[in-house]
Formats: structure tokens, sequence, C-alpha cells
């Protein structure tokens, strides 16, 4: 591909601006993954079913390989990479799936934990059956979803929790630890 | 105490968090990226192939055809079940004269991004004489059809036959004999990864591939004859693995490709596999039919049965070898006791894609095929069919019990099992004794509900041997070296948990070494749900041997016997008193000043599988207007004689039933006449996604403990899987039954709400016709 047919892309990703240059063909999946080193995204099928691939673009998900990367020219993309704490410190969502056992391979689950950010944003305090729904866009071979919608269940009661202790203090309850 | 605690995975944080590190998230210097070209046509001569207009294109660097390959290139060769007269049915990496499935690697390109490979690869020129495609194995095995494999002489490649008793004297005995023909359809593991590559060659000259799993040692050893090297100038390296299930990690055409390409340019050659190729390029499983002769007496007692099996092996023989037709007749008799049995198994060539091991191999198809007979026969004679289940199954005092029948190069064997127990245990957790008043109260209503039983036997722990080495390192922490894979089902997790047992450490303390050649000596690997059988009781062993030297030298220091000493909560404890006698890092400290080495391994061998035991239990209500069926309850009941973290139990067996589920309503590889394959996207290859699997309700059952091996234990892989189709089929039956509809007998998967649709209308239409 010769230099003049590259476009300049801006694109600000976990709150980090990148500028790269793509062939206009370029999916946004491999724009992350192969310019910008994001690993993290999946991809799954390449054809918009699976959700592996899921990114949150200004604000909604997307399948990010069903949008070119030129596409994504100036907006906000938040990935799994930026769902933790600067620190490390998992974000509730994280700690859930840790806890009940959502996830196995793993290779769906950052797809499915920006669907269920987003669910979460939408609907805090969802019942079991919407939950199934908010997260029916991710495809898991593994799990048979059943601790994924655990997992959900109970991260909206510790976002609710750390929602309603805020006023008071800023820091996050990301859940307890079992003894072993 | 480790052992039996459901603890969080030690594996989670990376994966969570995006740091995983799956084959395609590896970037190498340098790095190039091929694509295949494959076969449009189930069944063609190869004229020509014409590469000039690829090969032109910038940044293309290699494109190669079968005949750049080495002219003494053998054909990729059984693991498993090998059998010498199924050579010539073998596939060669890419196709030479013939291609014979859709699918079929045909060329090879290398370029620099993925993007110019794809452009490259739609540039070839393959000239094509098309043949008659061959995708039935009825019409395959017909004299007058065209032979895939000349050479094999027929389609009908391999004949399995046993038997126990005669089936022909005791159906003379018999007042019924029914004979139905059942059949599987094709389907497979899917994982959410497609299959990738790797492989660079190090400065030394030595190969390294990233991405193999299941059985790296393994196919090390056959890349290294592919190649003409030795395995040691190889080194495998496991990546994280999106998802295993059978068909990942075994070795294909690309796991020679990519490495013979790295080492032809010098550069790393990385290959993903896409999600369109994954679909007709790796491994299909499941497909069968089964022609069944039963005979029984009037209590429901059966004494003979008789299974022709035939198996779509697909194109080639691939590397399980005979492994799922062997297994499908060695455990069709699952957990009954029956006088005469005769299995005749023949495998059977057709252009389509082969097939090989998927998550319950065999067991899933005979499941399917017993359990619904047993609901026949129920239903022929108007019997509970828990009764007739009841009536026919293995005592628990006939354990162990030897089924006659032989698979993997052993007699069927179980070693424990209390069948019996099973069924109760889900008659009373579905209320089966209140389910026909509940039936009734819902027909008044207008509702359709029915409830299904189907139980399993299953088998875990498969040999020869694994091998297990554990170490404590200069910070006190511990590491634990084994053959075993991982493919996500929590290895990692499972091992830790048995060093931490023994040692009396904190399991997150134990950093779990695995799929790298370089690292671990040998092993055999993570297949046939044998890992925490053979894998953990070589850790087991391995902990306990370590153990006991640490013992040993606190015995001394102590002036106490070492038997009666222990390792608990990082301290040296006196088991007769509790007393702590000094910390863990105290005796290592005395173990290192006395020379003693912190090392030790351990080698597990196992002549015989274990067998564990289960029943599915659903219960569904079926729309009359669309057929629909929803799955109101399900229930699981496995035996699986220890669990060592049944937090991840419950997982492999809620997530094993969301693929049964799949192969019982939706996930079907269906092809047209002339060998096209029709569903080869996730648009109409349908995965149950979180609205279609139900909660289910386990219950892990430790009852039968594994006498052959130290832990007790026996795997939990499959058994989530194998009674899935069975258990919602007689369900829907039962649902159905008392509209005296004898037209409907579900014999074929995937079950279609428009086939039940169909009966119920029907039935409609012949109760309005009878009242007319």
């Amino acid at each position: 591909m010769s230099q003049s047919k590259m476009k300049t892309v801006v694109i600000s990703v976990n709150g980090v601006e990148h500028t790269v240059q793509v062939e206009p063909r370029m999916l946004l999946s491999d724009v992350l993954r192969d310019e910008l080193g994001l690993t993290g995204t999946h991809v799954g099928c390449e054809h918009g079913i699976c959700g592996a691939c899921t990114v949150i673009m200004d604000g909604r998900p997307v399948r990010s390989c069903l949008v070119f990367g030129v596409q994504a020219d100036r907006a906000e993309i938040l990935t799994v990479e930026g769902l933790a704490g600067p620190d490390g410190t998992l974000h509730p969502l994280q700690a859930a799936f840790w806890e009940k056992h959502g996830l196995q391979c793993g290779f769906c689950t950052p797809g499915v934990l920006i669907s269920a950010y987003h669910f979460l944003k939408e609907n805090p305090h969802p019942t079991r059956d919407e939950i199934r729904e908010g997260i029916s866009g991710n495809l898991c071979r593994c799990t048979g979803y059943q601790s994924i919608v655990d997992a959900v269940e109970l991260a909206a009661e510790w976002l609710d929790r750390e929602r309603k202790s805020k006023s008071g203090s800023s820091t996050a309850q990301t859940g307890k630890e079992v003894n072993v | 105490m480790s052992i039996g605690a459901s603890v969080k995975r030690i594996e989670d944080p990376r994966l969570l968090t995006g740091k995983g590190r799956y084959v395609g998230d590896i970037r190498l210097p340098d790095q190039c990226e091929a694509v295949i070209l494959r076969s449009p046509h189930a069944h063609a001569k190869i004229l020509g192939i014409n590469t000039e207009k690829a090969k032109n294109l910038p940044d293309v660097l290699m494109v190669l055809t079968g005949r750049d390959l080495p002219p003494d290139l053998p054909p990729i060769p059984m693991r498993l079940s090998p059998d010498q007269s199924l050579e010539k049915a073998l596939q060669f990496p890419l196709a030479n004269e013939k291609v014979r499935y859709v699918g079929e690697p045909v060329a090879l390109v290398v370029a620099t991004t993925r993007y110019t490979a794809e452009d490259a690869a739609d540039l070839i020129e393959v000239l094509y004489e098309p043949l008659p495609a061959v995708t039935n194995v009825y019409q395959s095995v017909q004299p007058d059809t065209i032979l895939l494999h000349p050479d094999m002489g027929s389609n009908d490649l391999f004949f399995i036959h046993s038997q126990k008793g005669s089936v022909d004297e005791q159906l003379k005995k018999c007042p019924y004999v029914l004979e139905e023909e059942l059949y599987i359809q094709r389907h497979s593991g899917i994982p959410m990864e497609t299959r990738g590559l790797l492989a660079v060659v190090e400065e030394d000259g030595r190969l390294t591939v990233y991405g193999p799993t299941k059985v790296v040692h393994f196919n090390r050893q056959i890349l290294a004859r592919l190649l003409g090297k030795q395995p040691s100038d190889i080194h495998f390296v496991e990546t994280d693995v999106g998802g295993g299930f059978g068909p990942r990690g075994e070795f294909y055409p690309e796991d020679y490709l990519i490495p013979y390409a790295a080492l032809c340019l010098k550069r790393p050659v990385r290959w993903i596999e896409d999600r369109l190729e994954h679909m007709k390029a790796t491994n299909h499983s499941r497909e069968q039919k089964h022609r069944v002769v039963v005979g029984f007496d009037e209590t429901g007692r059966i004494h003979a049965v008789r299974n022709e099996i035939f198996v779509d092996t697909g194109a080639y023989i691939r590397t399980h070898g005979i492994t799922v037709p062997a297994l499908t007749q060695g455990m069709f008799p699952g957990p009954y006791d029956i006088a005469a049995l005769e299995c005749k198994t023949h495998v059977v060539a057709t252009n389509k894609t082969p097939v090989g091991t998927y998550r319950g191999p065999g067991r899933f198809e005979g499941t399917f095929v017993r359990e619904r007979i047993i609901d026949m026969v129920a239903k022929k004679l108007n019997l509970d069919p828990t009764v007739v289940r009841e009536r026919n199954l293995i005592r628990p005092e006939q354990m162990p019990y030897s089924n006659g029948i032989s698979a993997l190069g052993e007699e069927i064997e179980y070693d424990s099992g209390d069948f019996p127990l099973l069924l109760d245990t889900a008659r009373r957790a579905m209320d089966w004794e209140g389910f026909g008043e509940r039936k009734a109260k819902a027909r008044m209503e207008g509702r359709l509900i029915g409830l299904g039983f189907a139980m399993f036997v299953e088998k875990s722990g498969l040999g020869p041997w694994e091998y297990g080495e554990v170490e404590i390192l200069e910070n006190g922490e511990v590491a634990c070296k084994t053959g075993l894979a991982d493919v996500g089902q929590g290895v990692k997790t499972m091992l830790a948990q048995i060093c931490s047992h023994q040692l009396g450490i904190p399991y997150s303390k134990v950093h779990v070494i695995h799929g790298d050649t370089d690292k671990v000596e040998k092993g055999h690997g993570s297949f046939a749900t044998r890992g925490t059988v053979v894998g953990g009781s070589a850790v087991w062993l391995a902990s306990e041997a370590l153990k006991r030297k640490m013992l040993k030298v606190a015995a001394e220091r102590f002036r106490l016997p070492a038997d009666e000493l222990d390792l608990k909560d990082q301290c040296v404890i006196q088991t007769s008193n509790g007393r702590n006698l000094c910390t863990f890092e105290a005796i290592l400290a005395e173990c290192r000043e006395g020379g003693v080495s912190l090392r030790e391994s351990f080698t597990f061998s196992i002549d015989h599988m274990s067998y564990p035991s289960g029943i599915h239990a659903a219960e569904v209500e079926v729309d009359p207007e669309t057929g629909k069926v929803t799955i109101e309850k399900y229930f699981i009941a496995y035996d699986i004689g220890r669990a060592i973290n049944p937090m991840l139990v419950r997982g492999q067996l809620v997530g094993g039933m969301a693929q049964g589920l799949g192969g019982t309503f939706f996930e079907e590889f269906r092809y047209d006449e002339n060998g096209q394959l029709l569903t080869g996207t996730f648009m109409d290859y349908l995965i149950p996604s979180s609205m279609e699997v139900p909660d289910i309700e386990v219950e892990i059952l430790e009852h039968s403990p594994s006498p052959l091996n130290p832990l007790g234990v026996k795997g939990a892989g499959e058994g989530g899987t194998v009674a899935v189709a069975p258990a919602v089929a007689n369900a829907i039956m039962n649902a159905l039954n008392d509209l005296n509809d004898a037209s409907l007998e579900i014999t074929s998967l995937p079950i279609r709400a428009e086939v039940i649709r169909k009966a119920i209308k029907q039935e409609a239409v012949r109760n309005r016709e009878v009242k007319a």
C-alpha cells in the first residue's frame, strides 16, 4: 500500500491520544491490536456476531471488527485495558467475574466485560433476565453464561454500594477475598 | 486444606485485564502473515495452479503449492488409535492431485501483512475438474459410488466389531423387539478463539512455535518427523488458549505449513485462522447414524441390543484415528446391564471436512441413542421410564463391572459407581412423584409440559502416564511443572490446590508451568478428561515425596517420628496434638543447610480409565402453536468421586451443558448434495447465547471415588454435555405423550421446533376429523 493511500487517524483510547497511519480498509479491531498493541480486544468471528471485539466508541458499544479504523477518527474508545484503575485495582465487574468464575478460557471475556459495563451504566439495577438480554450479543463457549449472569448481578450490587458510599469516601469497594 | 475448596482461579486476573497472551497477541520483529487458499470444491482433480500474479504482487514473500513441498513428505499421522490399514486415507498438508472437501488447503501465501496475503490468495488461479461428491454415508458405501481414496478399495474405510453374548439367541426369547434408526448431526467444538500459530527460526537455528496446545510434546514429535528434524531442534510454546473442546490442538495441515514457511523464509510467520475458515478447516465431529435392534420383556427388562453404526468421518482420517468410533461403541451400553450386546461400526469416508473428537466424543451420540431407546421401550409398555431405567441398571454390588465391549485398547471396566442413587437423586430433585399432578394441571390451562431423564457413564483418566514436578523456589514459593495443557479449564488452579494441600501453603504461592517443551521435560497433555486424574495424581505424588523429604528433616530436628508430622498452614505440626513445631520457612532453611534438594518429580502411570457417572433431567414446556421448547428446569447430578474445586466442576458442567444444548437444538454443519457447506458462519451455525441457556442446577456427588488413583478423582469435563439431547428429547416426548400421537418420535438431531409443531398440528387435525 503506497503511503499516499494511507489515512491519518487520531484516536483516543482509554484516555490516551494516538495518531496512526492506516489503510482505509483496516478494521478498528486491527488498528487497536496491530497498530496500538492493545491486544486485550479479541477477534472471534470478524463478522459481527460473537461480540469478542466489543469496545465502547463515543459512549456506545460497537463491534470493532465492523468498524473501519478511519471511522474512529477523533473518537474516544474504551477497551478492556481501560477498565481497571491506574494502580491496577480491578473494576468491580472484573472483581465480580473473578469471584463468580465468570470466565474460563478468557477469550470472550473482554467483550463481555465491555458489554456488561455499558449495560450496567444504562440499567444499574437489572434483573437476571435483563442481564441475560444485556449480554446476549456476546457469545461464550465455556461458561454456559450462568456464572456470567451471577457476576454481573454481583457487580451491580457492588457498584450500587460504591455509589451510595461515594458521598463519604471515594475508595472503590471491589469485593471480598475468598479465604484459602 | 485446599482440596475441596471453591477458591478463585489463579488464571483470572491477567485474563480479566486484557493481559492474556493468546497466539494472535504476539508480535515479533519482521513478522509476516500467512493465508491459506482452500478448495471451493468438495471433490475435484487439480489440473493446474497458476501462482504468477500472486507472486508478483508487492510485499508477497512466498506462495507454495503441493508441488513445492518436499517430495518425500509423509502425510499427517494418527496420534490415537493408529491403524496401519488407514494410512492410505491420511491427509497431506497441501492437496496434490485431488481435493476431497470444501476447505482443503491448496496453497499457502505469505506476505508482510494479512491484508496483502489475502489479496494475493485471490490472485491464485486453480483449474479444477469437478468429480461427483459423496455426502451421505449410505450413498458412500454403495458399490457404484466413486471412491475418495481408490487405494483403500472402499469408502467403508474401517470396521469395528465387538460383542458380548448372543444377540440372536436373546432376541428369540424376547416378546418385544424394537427397531429404530437414529441420527446425530454434524457439529463441533467451535472455540471462541480460532486456531493460530506463530513460527520463528531462532538465531541458533532452532525453531520456536507458539500456539500449539493440548498435546505439545506429541505434536512436536510429529512436526520433527515431517520436517526431518530432531524433536530437540523444536521448541513448542503454549500460549493462552481460547477454548479447546477437542478440535483444538490436534496436528493439522497448518501445523506443518507455518513452521515450514518460517524455515524457508527465515522470518517469523504467523497464521491466524479466520472464522469462516475455521468452520470448514477445523475438525467437525458427531455425525453418525445408528440402526438399533432392541429385545425386551413385559417388565421393561432389556435382554439384547444390536447397534450398527455408520460414522461419517469426512474426507480423511485425522489424528484421532478411530478413537471416536471405538469410543462410541465401547461406551454405548452406558449404565445398563444387558445380557447380549453387539456393536458393528463402519467408518465411512465422505466429501466433507474430516472429523475428530468433540467434548464427549461417541458418548453424546451413543447416549442420545440409548436413552431415547429406554423411553421408547417405556412408551411401548406404558411404563414409567425411570422404572425401566431402574430395572436395567448395573447394581453397585456388581462393581467393578465389565460391559464386554472394548475401546481404546482396553475392555471397558467401570471402576465404581452407584447408578440407582443417581436416578433417585434426580427423581427427587425434579419432584418426579408430583409431576403427574403438575402436568395434568398445566394441561387444564392449555399448557404442554414434560419431564425427561437421561443417564450416562463417562470415561476419564486415560493413561498411559503423566508427568509432574514440584520445586520449592528461593523465595519459598513453589514451581509446579506439568505435562498437561491449559485450554481454559482451570488446570493451573487445580494443580496449585493439589500442591497446596500436600505442602500446607496457600495455593496462590504455586506457579504452574505447562505447555513449554523446553521447560517441561515430558508430557501427554490435556484430552480425554485426563488432566486431574492423571496429571493431578502425578503432582500429588511429587508433592508428597517432597513433603516426606522435608518432614524427615523436621523429624530429626524435633526427635519425633516423621509419620507423626505434617505440613499445615505454612508450619510443621505434630499431628497427634496439632502443636505447631516450626514455620515452613524454618524447615526450608534447615533443608537447604543440610543440602536436601527441594525438588521432586513423579511420572504417574495408569492402565485403566476411571468412569464417572451421572444423570440429566429436563422439565420443558412446548408451545403448541409454534413448537418452541422452553426449558423450565434443568438438573445435573454427577458422581466424580472427589471434587478438587467444586466451583470449577460446576463451571465445567454448566458450560458443557450449554454445548450439549447447542447440539440438541441449534448447531449443525449442513451440506448440500454437492458437498457445499451451507452453515459456515455464525449467522447460520448457531451457538447458544445467554438467551437460550437456562440456569442449571448441579449436584456434585462424591459417592464413588475411583480406586485407581491416589486422589480418588474422576474427570468432570464431559459429563455436562453428553446427556442433554436425550434428556430434552425425552421431556418433549413426555409433554406430547397424552396427545396419543404415534407419528412423532424424536430420532434425529437437532430437534427443530417446526417438526414438533407439525406433529402437534397433525394431531389436532386428526382429532377434529375423529370428532367430526
